[in-house]
């Protein structure tokens, strides 16, 4: 199987080219070629204009978490479909009753997440 | 020395795959150049301009000076930011965006990216990563904007991920396998691209692809009118143009999975295999510019309830009708 095995270094390739890129340019070449003069007004923090008052780590939404937690669960569901769809040609009626009843079970708990109103953005 | 899929290791091979990386590199590169100069001159004809032409003959020159005026700008980094997080985030966001176009087959072999078997989720587990530096940026820049934008992006693309990849298990139903080629050639045994036989799913596709690249009417993350330029308004310079490349690059990565899944990829009459490819992707570009120019921007509760209560039960609905398609199919 060492030809398969080519194939990953390739990605690993992917990887430290695309590491390469940002930081030979923002870290190596770009510091020669641009200027710094760091001044403490151009340093403020942006506000529309107004001074900046207190500090932007503030506690946020609850709802985003909630979409979060929405994601986990229908997104490692979706990736559980992945290994069925491919093996669905061998698998046949048996494979898609399976699979049935695993949709269903997904669609109760979207059912439930609408009933309770987590979609809503409000 | 560029059948590396089918050799065992040795340095020509290794070589190989290094100009492999480093052409694809370019290419994005200058297909993020000139994809800017033709949105620009797109939403320049569709709104009776002429769009940018003084750099160079007919502009083709605009997007080189933007990067140079770019690259000389004084990288400003706020006195209240978390400064390693700060200058970290456009990495974190570039990064995986140009690892994604690592599985696109571009041409019949995959001559300068790497078909490995499980290309289809590399794609998705990596398209779901540049959230990260999104969100990081907007967290770190410690600017009340930014959190808010960086926060809204992490949400929309989240959302957005889970209909994206349900309607691609549709595709990988009816191809069999995640690698990119191996779908290419299904579509080529069948005589059909996936568009027809998958028409529902390309639908929630593509909303879900316009979403999950921040574009309109999905611009929510950078609504100008509410959010200044949402998470990327405290970068300056060259920082903030990693910020642009990742969009653009994305943009590019999901043009080629858009014509690689559903457009029958390389596979074609008379034309060779990488013109196909190039006339499928630019056909999504084209697409995208022409979504920006008609579409206004939506809400965020329509944001949210499109994709769950909309896309999300139709995405279902699609893969039980292809599969029930491919039982049918496969009796028959």
């Amino acid at each position: 199987m060492q030809p398969y095995w080519n194939a990953y270094l390739f990605i690993v390739l992917f990887l430290v080219v695309g590491i390469l890129l940002p930081v030979g340019s923002l870290w190596l070449v770009g510091p020669l070629l641009r200027p710094k003069n760091p001044r403490p007004e151009k340093l403020t923090s942006y506000e529309s204009g107004v001074e900046p008052f207190g500090d932007a780590h503030v506690r946020y939404h609850v709802r985003y978490y909630l979409f979060a937690l929405l994601f986990v669960v229908f997104d490692v569901e979706t990736l559980f479909l992945y290994p069925w769809a491919v093996a669905y040609g061998k698998l046949g009626w048996f494979g898609f009753i399976e699979m049935l009843i695993f949709l269903v079970l997904l669609a109760i708990g979207l059912a439930y997440a609408w009933r309770k109103k987590v979609l809503e953005w409000n | 020395m560029w059948q590396w899929q089918t050799q065992p290791l040795t340095w020509s091979t290794f070589l190989a795959m290094l100009i492999g990386t480093v052409v694809i590199l370019l290419l994005a590169l200058g297909v993020v150049t000139y994809g800017i100069l033709a949105e620009r001159k797109v939403l320049g004809w569709m709104q009776g301009r002429i769009g940018p032409n003084r750099v160079g003959p007919f502009g083709l020159l605009q997007t080189v000076a933007d990067v140079l005026k770019l690259f000389i700008k004084e990288d400003v980094v706020p006195a209240a930011a978390d400064r390693p997080l700060f200058l970290l985030a456009p990495v974190l966001a570039f990064v995986p965006a140009f690892m994604a176009l690592a599985v696109i087959p571009f041409s019949m072999q995959h001559i300068f990216t790497a078909g490995i078997g499980t290309g289809l989720l590399y794609y998705l587990a990596l398209s779901a990563l540049t959230i990260h530096g999104v969100m990081l940026g907007g967290w770190a820049s410690n600017n009340k904007y930014s959190l808010i934008g960086g926060m809204r992006s992490a949400a929309q693309m989240l959302s957005y991920e889970v209909p994206l990849g349900l309607s691609l298990v549709g595709v990988a139903l009816l191809a069999g396998s995640l690698n990119l080629n191996d779908v290419v050639r299904a579509q080529q045994h069948l005589g059909l691209w996936f568009i027809i036989p998958q028409f529902l799913g390309f639908c929630v596709f593509i909303v879900a692809a316009t979403a999950e690249l921040n574009r309109t009417p999905f611009d929510l993350p950078e609504a100008e009118s509410e959010l200044v330029a949402g998470y990327h308004t405290e970068y300056s310079g060259f920082r903030w143009a990693f910020f642009m490349l990742t969009e653009y690059v994305y943009l590019f990565a999901m043009a080629g999975l858009t014509a690689t899944l559903f457009l029958g990829g390389w596979s074609g009459p008379w034309l060779p295999g990488w013109l196909w490819f190039a006339l499928k992707a630019a056909a999504f570009f084209f697409f995208q510019f022409w979504l920006r120019n008609t579409m206004p921007r939506i809400r965020a509760d329509q944001l949210m309830t499109l994709c769950w209560k909309v896309l999300l039960p139709l995405g279902l609905v699609n893969l039980v009708l292809t599969a029930v398609l491919k039982a049918v199919l496969l009796k028959g």
